[in-house]
């Protein structure tokens, strides 16, 4: 296990993460208020120049599950090639984190889709706008408790006969 | 007929001739957004060669193009796309829905992918197949070219006008017939004028 003195440097410094570990892959989950110092002083202090990922999984009638969505972020240290998975949880009404985009510029795109699927609010983020969906589109398909075939929207367009156009 | 007709002249009407002539000159518009979109390229290429049947003259502007070949599924943010382009089309103008997911969804049945292209734009021929070989293609393209001259020269309002028309002629056609009380159905060989 490489990632060893990265979590307890990271632990001593914030106790509260609980670290666990899943077929060789270190996993962390972070309480919602300290994630953006976290996320921070992993960049800063542990090298994790690379944010792989960030993605969203919707926890609704998850079996043991006390919280809603749990947002995932994945970083790399490109040095070390340490890989390390935070998770933070959030909840309704209002579930929204602090935006990362100042620490990667990256992320930019990467929470536009979690916003737009699973309709998470990045706070202080430049330009939080649906990144795949429509415009128009109202909803957050990705969360458990929209429908597959969805509301109606696929129908929702203007026919076209023969003689227009 | 008193006139001498010359062995090679062929009399035929001016309308058979024009659309003998669209028929044989198709140029698609290549509106490929999935797997089908390689069978359609595979059917332009020199193996299946669709030059035998006239319509190898892909166009990726609409405004050259009176044929849209609509190969692959088409999401509802392509959609206001799809139909621009179609409206951007000069007339005469045919549409084939290749393959299942632009005819029905096919196995996309989710939110964003609009199940049928049909519901939103005209539509002329249907190819199955998920995706479909090339021969089904041009088998498309063939039937289209029998409609065509079928159909003649006539414009998008001239067709929808007859489209229209239709109903009425089937009512005028078959009569309501009001039968005496008590007769639930006429005898064979009676007919009502």
């Amino acid at each position: 296990m490489i990632e060893q003195q990265t979590v307890a440097a990271t632990s001593a410094q914030f106790p509260a993460i609980a670290w666990s570990e899943f077929r060789g892959d270190t996993r962390g989950v972070v309480p919602r208020d300290a994630l953006f110092a976290v996320l921070q002083y992993l960049r800063d202090q542990r090298g994790f120049d690379l944010l792989v990922d960030i993605t969203c999984v919707d926890y609704l009638n998850y079996r043991d599950a006390d919280d809603r969505f749990g947002l995932v972020y994945i970083l790399t240290n490109t040095r070390t090639n340490e890989t390390i998975t935070l998770r933070a949880f959030v909840n309704d009404p209002d579930p929204s984190v602090p935006s990362v985009v100042p620490l990667w510029p990256g992320a930019n795109w990467l929470e536009r889709e979690v916003w737009d699927m699973f309709g998470i609010g990045f706070e202080g983020h430049p330009d939080l706008r649906r990144i795949l969906m429509p415009e128009e589109f109202t909803a957050h398909p990705l969360r458990k408790d929209y429908p597959l075939q969805g509301r109606g929207e696929r129908h929702n367009f203007p026919v076209l006969q023969r003689a227009e156009g | 007929m008193a006139l001498e007709v010359p062995e090679n002249v062929v009399v035929s009407k001016l309308d058979e001739l024009a659309s003998w002539c669209r028929k044989n000159s198709l140029w698609p518009m290549p509106f490929a957004t999935a797997c089908c979109g390689i069978e359609l390229m595979a059917t332009g290429a020199s193996r299946h060669d669709l030059a035998r049947f006239g319509a190898e003259v892909m166009r990726f502007s609409p405004r050259q193009c009176d044929v849209m070949i609509v190969a692959g599924r088409v999401v509802m943010k392509m959609l206001p796309v799809l139909q621009r382009i179609w409206q951007q089309m000069h007339e005469p103008k045919w549409c084939i829905s290749m393959g299942a997911c632009a005819s029905t969804g096919g196995v996309f049945d989710t939110y964003s992918v609009v199940q049928g292209i049909d519901r939103f734009i005209p539509v002329d021929m249907y190819v199955p197949g998920c995706p479909p070989r090339p021969e089904q293609l041009i088998q498309s393209i063939i039937d289209l070219q029998d409609k065509i001259q079928r159909e003649g020269t006539i414009s998008g309002r001239e067709f929808l006008a007859r489209q229209r028309q239709e109903p009425k002629r089937a009512l005028v056609e078959l009569p309501v017939i009001s039968l005496p009380r008590g007769v639930s159905r006429l005898p064979q060989g009676v007919r009502v004028e």
